[in-house]
């Protein structure tokens, strides 16, 4: 099975957020970047089919240059191959347009990512490659198994879960419990060194949107602390005015 | 031309963040002078025309097919579609949700639209079409500027209140032909509480975390969700040890919630799960620890031990009543 996984290179979930240029750019300064967290349990996942069935992982990230050391990690892990797509990722529109054209090529079985990358939260590009592919598009999964040509998937709704039956291949946003996430080991690391990692060019024009300007939420004041539920109580009601 | 709105139903009902997405199109709609359109999928629920109206409809689509029902994301992608292009729409707009966002994506491909969610506020049209989003989990905002005639906005929850005040809207049923691709990923069954208080829809949410010390606890958390009618929710540690069901656990990497209020019974307040409760109104923490970082973003709390403390807040909510 050929699979491919598509990451993000964002924010560690412990980093302050702040901004630069007149809040126009996101502040690197002193930022850790990771793998997408729920973009390493697609990958998590992926590892695990190929150790049952074979076949082969590309990982694949739309970003610059510094996000290589992120795909070095995701090789770490267990992808066989890495593909830079060379562009700053503008947005979801343009992100999933570029993984599409790239996928179109390759005639991958299955697509796998985060059901939402951590910093625009927007869980929109597994659809969006869906449609472009013309195939099926799963998201939020939460359990994907894999028999013959036919997937069985847990999705998550409001309340619960739905269960799905699709036959490869489609597009899946995933998410815990999938899959445990992996940590690299030495060989991994090692081996992750002579893995074949390629940059190719973007050709996605422009998008569609743009941002302007980025701003912190206000500080919030200090907490009210009371000793009993009576005050409590007195100040969701009076106070918050919720009860 | 009007302004188009995706709505979902639960448990025979319209979902509130599906009304709250009507009044912002209506809300929208004053300021362009585009009247709102509803598609509505599936059965109509009781009431579903007046409601619909009263929160800011000017009128009704009925798609009915009995395969709708059970939310094939392609299928209610293809019926949208041909919806936005019957009504002459130029604007979709959407609560937040796994199904509205999964739909969402594969018609801004269709549609060829600009897409933005967590969409927080009405937009500015002095310069363009600007809206602002809320971005890093809750972290931060950000103003986008969409440059297509055809736009998407998926709403946050919370942030639009639901009008009350128009009156009924009329219902055009209309049949779609739907290709037989557009079911190929077949939905086979669903597993659902059923009777509860879905946990991103709930005005009031109470999570427990590990401070309860075991899944035999959780009735405590139960008596007062009953006694408010929230929803429960809890830590990823908790779900992690399979105490309570995924779906319930509220973070980073879990449910994102914006209740009016939010009760954190015995959690500490790690970042990731503050992340997943940032757009709450009001937080309230119960906590033995008076260190715990959760009581530096909470707006009231009590220092004291839940076993004690959540008993008595439950009897002083029943009293209230």
């Amino acid at each position: 099975m050929k699979i491919l996984v598509c990451i993000t290179h964002v924010p560690d979930t412990t980093s302050k957020i702040k901004f630069t240029d007149n809040n126009t750019q996101f502040d690197k300064t002193g930022v850790q970047f990771i793998i997408g967290p729920y973009d390493d349990y697609a990958l998590a996942r992926a590892v695990e089919l190929k150790e049952q069935s074979g076949g082969s992982i590309t990982v694949l990230n739309v970003g610059e240059s510094d996000t290589e050391p992120t795909l070095r990690k995701a090789l770490a892990i267990g992808a066989d191959e890495a593909i830079r797509i060379n562009a700053f990722p503008k947005d979801a529109a343009f992100v999933a347009s570029e993984i599409a054209r790239f996928a179109k090529e390759e005639a991958f079985d299955l697509i796998l990512m985060g059901r939402e990358s951590i910093d625009y939260n927007g869980g929109m590009v597994h659809g969006m490659v869906g449609e472009l592919l013309g195939i099926p598009s799963v998201s939020p999964v939460m359990k994907l198994d894999i028999e013959g040509n036919t997937a069985t998937i847990s999705r998550e709704i409001e309340g619960g879960k739905e269960f799905i039956s699709v036959d490869l291949p489609f597009v899946a946003g995933c998410q815990e419990p999938i899959a445990e996430w992996k940590i690299p080991n030495m060989r991994g690391i090692m081996s992750a060194r002579s893995k074949p990692l390629k940059a190719i060019d973007s050709e996605t024009p422009g998008s569609k949107t743009e941002t302007k300007k980025y701003e912190l939420p206000p500080a919030k004041g200090a907490v009210k602390l009371v000793d009993t539920v009576e005050e409590l109580v007195d100040l969701l009601k009076n106070d918050a005015k919720i009860l | 031309m009007s302004i188009l709105v995706y709505i979902e139903k639960d448990q025979g009902r319209i979902k509130n963040s599906s009304l709250e997405a009507v009044s912002y199109a209506a809300a929208l709609g004053e300021i362009t002078g585009d009247k709102v359109q509803v598609v509505s999928l599936g059965e109509a629920v009781e009431g579903e025309a007046e409601l619909l109206g009263k929160a800011g409809a000017a009128g009704v689509i009925q798609v009915t097919d009995d395969r709708l029902a059970a939310g094939v994301i392609q299928a209610h992608a293809e019926v949208v579609a041909q919806v936005f292009d019957k009504v002459k729409a130029k604007t979709l707009v959407l609560a937040k949700s796994s199904l509205g966002d999964a739909v969402a994506a594969r018609l801004a491909v269709r549609l060829e639209a600009g897409m933005a969610t967590n969409v927080v506020g009405l937009p500015d049209l002095t310069d363009g079409f600007v809206v602002r989003r809320s971005i890093f989990t809750g972290k931060a905002f950000v103003d986008t500027g969409i440059h297509t005639e055809n736009k998407i906005l998926a709403i946050k929850k919370n942030i639009q209140p639901v009008k009350t005040d128009g009156s009924a809207a009329p219902v055009e049923n209309v049949t779609i032909d739907l290709p037989g691709e557009t079911f190929s990923a077949k939905i086979t069954g669903t597993e659902k509480a059923t009777g509860e208080v879905l946990l991103p829809e709930a005005d009031i949410v109470v999570s427990g975390g590990r401070g309860l010390n075991g899944p035999e606890n959780w009735g405590l958390i139960e008596d007062l969700a009953d006694a408010l009618g929230a929803a429960k929710g809890c830590s990823k540690p908790v779900s992690d040890s399979g105490w309570r069901p995924h779906h319930e656990h509220v973070g980073q990497t879990g449910v994102k919630v914006a209740p009016s209020l939010y009760l954190a019974v015995a959690i500490s307040g790690a970042i990731q799960h503050l992340a997943g409760v940032n757009a709450s109104r009001y937080m309230v923490v119960i906590n033995k620890d008076p260190e715990a970082p959760f009581f530096k973003v909470a707006d009231y709390g009590i220092v004291g031990d839940a076993f004690e403390v959540v008993p008595k807040l439950t009897e002083a909510i029943n009293a209230l009543k």
